[in-house]
């Protein structure tokens, strides 16, 4: 049953992001991002982490993709628009990620990973282990995350505002 | 576990995470639109991140799962910035094709 649902969800995953890649409009590209988000999502619930699988939707479904959703309305770009490199630039970029994807999977097929055959049956998804490993051990980078945010959020009012001069 | 030849393998999300991050990468050759390289750039970010919680889950710990939140913290920071920067190219030289910005080229 759980091999039939990682199935259907990688291959959802896969097929969204290559959409993301291969779309000539920019607003499909960014619609089937979410797709491949939410089917994400789906592997981490497989993978029984419930917390993360709920941070991740609504950090970049709601969070990241609305923002790229409304830079692209916004610069209104679209099919006419959009940039495209020239056939034999593409045919590179195609083979040389085919053979980075050859490359990674020669080095793993030599690798043995008997020990982690089977997960035991845990609860480290779940909201409470996290959350006490989050605010114990990895206090301080947390408190620190926060500091990042807040200069994220500075240097980008900064950037994005008008230039008065 | 008596259903243990239920369970998906390890490998199968080592295989999963790898090809993603191999469509991230070749997104960002393919394409000259800056915006859809940063959408890119997240999806090499996912696949990390699947990797990372895939290993959290099957070794029993959940330091993965930790740093799986800290990467999600940068990752939305950076967009942010990086969507701003964005604005302020479109804004000088009308439009987000990066070929257009060679002024750094030798």
């Amino acid at each position: 049953m759980s091999q039939l649902i990682f199935y259907i969800l990688s291959a959802m995953t896969i097929a969204s992001a290559l959409v993301v890649v291969f779309s000539k409009h920019p607003m499909y590209s960014v619609l089937s991002l979410v797709v491949c988000f939410f089917t994400i999502a789906g592997h981490y619930i497989l993978l029984n982490a419930q917390f993360l699988a709920i941070t991740h939707i609504i950090v970049y479904a709601g969070a990241i993709m609305v923002l790229f959703l409304f830079v692209v309305m916004l610069l209104n770009l679209n099919r006419e628009s959009e940039p495209h490199k020239p056939g034999k630039m593409k045919f590179a970029a195609t083979i040389s990620a085919g053979m980075l994807f050859l490359i990674l999977i020669a080095a793993m097929k030599s690798t043995t990973m008997e020990t982690f055959s089977f997960p035991p049956p845990s609860t480290n998804g779940m909201i409470q282990h996290v959350g006490q490993r989050l605010f114990t051990d990895y206090l301080l980078p947390f408190e620190i995350s926060s500091i990042l945010f807040l200069s994220a959020m500075i240097g980008a009012v900064v950037l994005a505002k008008k230039e008065k001069y | 576990m008596g259903h243990a030849d239920q369970i998906v393998p390890l490998n199968w999300y080592l295989v999963l995470s790898t090809l993603l991050f191999c469509i991230g990468v070749m997104g960002v050759l393919f394409r000259r639109n800056a915006i859809i390289m940063l959408m890119c750039i997240e999806i090499m970010l996912n696949a990390v991140n699947l990797l990372l919680v895939s290993f959290s889950a099957y070794s029993g710990n959940s330091d993965g799962q930790v740093f799986v939140f800290f990467i999600m913290v940068v990752a939305a920071a950076e967009v942010a910035v990086g969507l701003a920067l964005m604005m302020s190219i479109y804004r000088n030289i009308g439009s987000t094709d990066i070929d257009v910005l060679n002024k750094l080229k030798w």
